[in-house]
């Protein structure tokens, strides 16, 4: 991966949130606040902003630093911190001013941005959040790293949106789900689906 | 549904206008989406400050001003704000004897106070922060995002900007606001969902005979739903989740807050206040000061909360004393 795909992976995420905004905000309102969609899409579009306005990052960690720093400070909720800490430390564990990656590389970098949602939000898989998407994602990506990133990312789509569906009958543990406990049931998690469409925009870019 | 917006994305930023025209005592910066006490920071006070999603009105901005909150950030709607947006109205009020936070116990707001208040560090900036979790109708707090902070936040809030008004050092400050949080519980019920501007549609199905019970502020559905009851009914089943969670001992005193959520009458507040005066009274408990009306809200949900907290001699006082904001004043 370098610069200009990195760019592009991004650049595909905001164009599937927002298209996929009332999608997400549809399923926020099943058991949550129906603000994901709109929330991710006002995110997304900042950072879409601020990577085009800014110089041509010089390394392909730098533009998702960039990406996650911009997400902090421009979605707010639980979403902004947990999506802008993922993409900061994606970006800090990449090899320092590489201007391109290897998918070992990425994977290693993948991992830390989940370690990094976990530590934040405290969520262990089966509470029915992104973790339920990006583990089985992340895992699968390690595993198919070897083949090359367009055989990984696609293994990544398919295992998050498998993780996603499973998320329809699990029971909230964390964040404002959870209030409704065994109500959520029945209910697909929307963190799950927009990390399910991070990794599929992955799989579209590589492809 | 029909609002009064013109454009759904921009409602936070136009209403933040609108209260800069109509209360030129607060600084408010409409594009960092804070309100400013106009006389902050003072020097040697501590600073009080609070925010959340918008959708709450008058929480957190009307209550800014003397006596009580030193700054507010209000997110998007029901959305918490931003690190950098906490971090500059933390700048705004700091006078050099520290700040307190006032948050909300719900994943967004604790994730970006928590990150404000580390730049806040980096800054030579000592933040204390109070966590506000006084909704007892979330029971099972181990396998949740922990109870919700709703009603007692408004408590919280005077107290703690009483005593920094009175010139207590940062650790009082933020204990007394512990304090008033671990003395307090809140209980909800609805009678419809709430639309927000950018859905434009309720955010769940309610049938007119029917009531949401345990509800929060967010337009998130509640624990369950029954058959609606007479208001009798409805306050005895409220007083008992906040009795049965936060015992009370016969003969304490209480601070009293029958809350509306945004689309309830007067009318039914006043009624609903009086059942649970009287059930409160049977319980032994005597309601030293009450308040009724709607403060902590949920956009245009019609329900109600009920906030009982146990006050003693200095939350009394604290609670009297003067406070001049758009939303609460009194003794000034």
């Amino acid at each position: 991966m370098d610069v200009a795909l990195a760019r592009s992976w991004i650049a595909a995420i905001a164009a599937a949130v927002a298209e996929q905004a009332d999608y997400l905000t549809q399923l926020d309102s099943a058991i949550g606040d129906a603000d994901h969609g709109v929330n991710l899409n006002r995110g997304f579009t900042a950072v879409a902003a601020a990577l085009s306005s800014a110089a041509e990052p010089a390394a392909v960690g730098d533009v998702f630093v960039k990406t996650g720093t911009t997400l902090v400070s421009k979605v707010g909720g639980a979403a902004g911190p947990l999506y802008g800490t993922a993409f900061r430390a994606i970006g800090k564990a990449l090899p320092a001013g590489s201007s391109t990656v290897d998918a070992a590389e990425l994977g290693v970098a993948l991992r830390a941005g989940l370690a990094a949602v976990q530590k934040l939000g405290a969520a262990v898989p089966g509470d029915k959040t992104i973790v339920d998407a990006y583990g089985p994602a992340v895992a699968a990506f390690e595993k198919a790293a070897e083949e090359g990133l367009a055989v990984a990312a696609r293994a990544a789509a398919e295992a998050a949106a498998e993780g996603m569906r499973a998320t329809i009958e699990m029971v909230a543990r964390k964040g404002r789900a959870s209030y409704l406990g065994p109500r959520s049931v029945g209910h697909q998690d929307p963190g799950a689906t927009s990390t399910w469409l991070v990794f599929q925009a992955l799989a579209d870019v590589t492809r | 549904m029909k609002k009064f917006v013109n454009d759904p994305s921009a409602v936070v930023r136009e209403a933040l206008a609108g209260v800069a025209a109509a209360h030129s005592d607060l600084r408010v910066d409409i594009e960092q989406q804070i309100v400013v006490r106009a006389d902050a920071p003072r020097s040697g006070k501590v600073g009080v400050l609070s925010g959340g999603g918008s959708g709450h009105e008058p929480l957190h901005g009307g209550f800014v001003g003397l006596g009580m909150l030193d700054a507010a950030c209000p997110g998007e709607v029901f959305t918490s704000p931003v690190p950098d947006q906490i971090l500059a109205a933390t700048q705004a009020v700091d006078g050099g004897a520290g700040v307190v936070h006032i948050v909300k116990n719900y994943t967004g707001d604790v994730m970006n106070f928590q990150m404000a208040a580390e730049l806040a560090a980096d800054e030579g900036i000592e933040v204390r922060s109070v966590l506000v979790d006084d909704d007892v109708a979330v029971e099972d707090s181990t396998w949740t995002a922990g109870r919700r902070g709703t009603g007692a936040t408004l408590i919280v809030e005077k107290v703690t900007g009483a005593l920094a008004e009175a010139g207590a050092a940062a650790d009082a400050v933020a204990a007394a606001g512990s304090r008033v949080n671990e003395q307090s519980a809140s209980f909800a019920v609805a009678l419809t969902a709430c639309t927000t501007p950018a859905a434009g549609k309720p955010g769940f199905d309610l049938p007119d005979d029917e009531m949401e019970i345990g509800v929060g502020i967010h337009g998130e559905p509640g624990r369950r739903r029954e058959k609606l009851r007479p208001a009798r009914e409805i306050a005895a089943m409220t007083v008992e989740a906040i009795l049965g969670a936060k015992p009370l001992a016969a003969g304490s005193e209480a601070i009293v807050l029958v809350n509306g959520l945004g689309g309830t009458p007067l009318i039914e507040l006043y009624l609903l206040y009086g059942e649970v005066a009287a059930l409160l009274g049977k319980a032994g408990l005597r309601v030293a000061r009450n308040l009724v009306g709607n403060y902590v809200t949920s956009l245009d949900m019609a329900g109600m909360s009920v906030t009982v907290c146990r006050a003693d001699a200095e939350i009394l006082r604290l609670w009297d004393a003067p406070v001049r904001t758009p939303a609460l004043r009194w003794g000034v």
